[in-house]
């Protein structure tokens, strides 16, 4: 295998990207941060207005994430797509099983709702981050 | 806040790239024995079997220890120390199974911990173990945010890199920094997963 070894021989470029990476993260722990406040009061029912504004926020961060990388020009759109594709199979296997854990624990109504956002924005926030971290040293 | 990338060129040689194998980034083979795990995980959890999640805690849980502890703190600073030449041969190897390894384990321990915190009443607020199970989610939560958000990407970006017919030895330099400090990270927060797991075991 050889790679290249010394930077400085290279005739370099900079790319400039938004930081979509650092949202989509972001939404990752701010929906961990509102887990944990869920989780630390099962089995009672949770307050969940804190859990609500943390999902509200996560799901921002990420939908900016999205709105940034949808304008994102000179960038390998067919990476991030392969890579995409694979993390949320993995993902959705792990959010499924969160799930369903808090199905089987009789959680219900807004919790259960809360849980189900926040699980759908974990889904989608982790595939972002790593498919973007690949596709942003990628060329089509 | 923007992220830069130095996006830079490919070493002039001669002649075309050397034919190297092409790496298998998520190993199919593992397939199987991480989804024998998931089977195993949700049946115990929907029967409430409690050895089966006494013992998928206790493995996964133990290897999961064993492996960041080990990686972080042994593997990683020895990584530092290589050519970039070497710690890019290595992550060949290392990375893609790691890649299967590290979200079984890590399923089989949470979604076992949380029901046994839950029929051993652990989760009470009366309970003499909740302070420390409180603890040990915020350690798990910040282990995920660094692994999820940053150690799993930069493995994952190594691996297509190398794939590259040239690949460009720098990013591969920064990429495996990031894995190398990261994996520390998560190294030392597993010795507080052993300190609160230990305390919670003999309250």
């Amino acid at each position: 295998m050889s790679v290249n070894q010394s930077p400085d021989v290279h005739a370099g470029t900079v790319r400039t990207y938004p930081p979509i990476g650092w949202l989509s993260t972001g939404a990752l722990a701010l929906v961990i941060i509102g887990g944990i406040l869920m989780a630390s009061y099962a089995p009672r029912k949770a307050p969940l207005g804190i859990e609500a504004a943390f999902l509200v926020v996560g799901a921002l961060l990420l939908a900016c994430a999205g709105v940034l990388l949808a304008g994102l020009k000179d960038f390998s759109r067919k990476t991030f797509i392969t890579v995409f594709k694979w993390a949320i199979f993995a993902d959705l296997i792990t959010a499924a099983m969160i799930e369903f854990a808090f199905v089987r624990d009789q959680t219900r109504g807004a919790s259960l709702l809360i849980v189900t956002c926040m699980l759908v924005v974990f889904t989608l926030s982790v595939p972002t981050t790593i498919a973007f971290t690949v596709a942003r040293y990628a060329q089509d | 806040m923007t992220d830069t990338v130095r996006d830079v060129a490919p070493t002039p040689f001669e002649g075309p790239p050397p034919e190297r194998p092409k790496i298998q980034i998520v190993p199919l083979k593992g397939l199987p024995i991480s989804a024998a795990a998931v089977v195993l995980v949700t049946v115990s959890i929907a029967t409430n079997w409690q050895w089966a999640l006494m013992f998928c805690h206790v493995a996964g849980g133990g290897l999961w220890t064993g492996i960041d502890l080990f990686v972080g703190l042994v593997i990683g600073p020895i990584l530092g120390r290589l050519s970039v030449q070497a710690r890019a041969e290595f992550a060949a190897k290392f990375m893609p199974k790691m890649v299967i390894i590290m979200p079984t384990v890590v399923m089989m321990t949470l979604a076992t911990g949380f029901q046994i915190a839950r029929k051993l009443g652990n989760l009470y607020a009366t309970s003499p173990n909740h302070p420390w199970l409180i603890a040990s989610f915020c350690v798990v939560g910040i282990m995920a945010v660094i692994a999820l958000g940053i150690l799993e990407p930069a493995n994952i970006a190594v691996l297509f890199e190398m794939n590259k017919p040239v690949p460009n030895g720098e990013l591969i330099g920064r990429l495996m920094k990031r894995f190398i400090y990261t994996a520390g990270i998560t190294g030392l927060m597993q010795v507080a997963t052993l300190i609160i797991m230990t305390r919670v075991a003999t309250q």
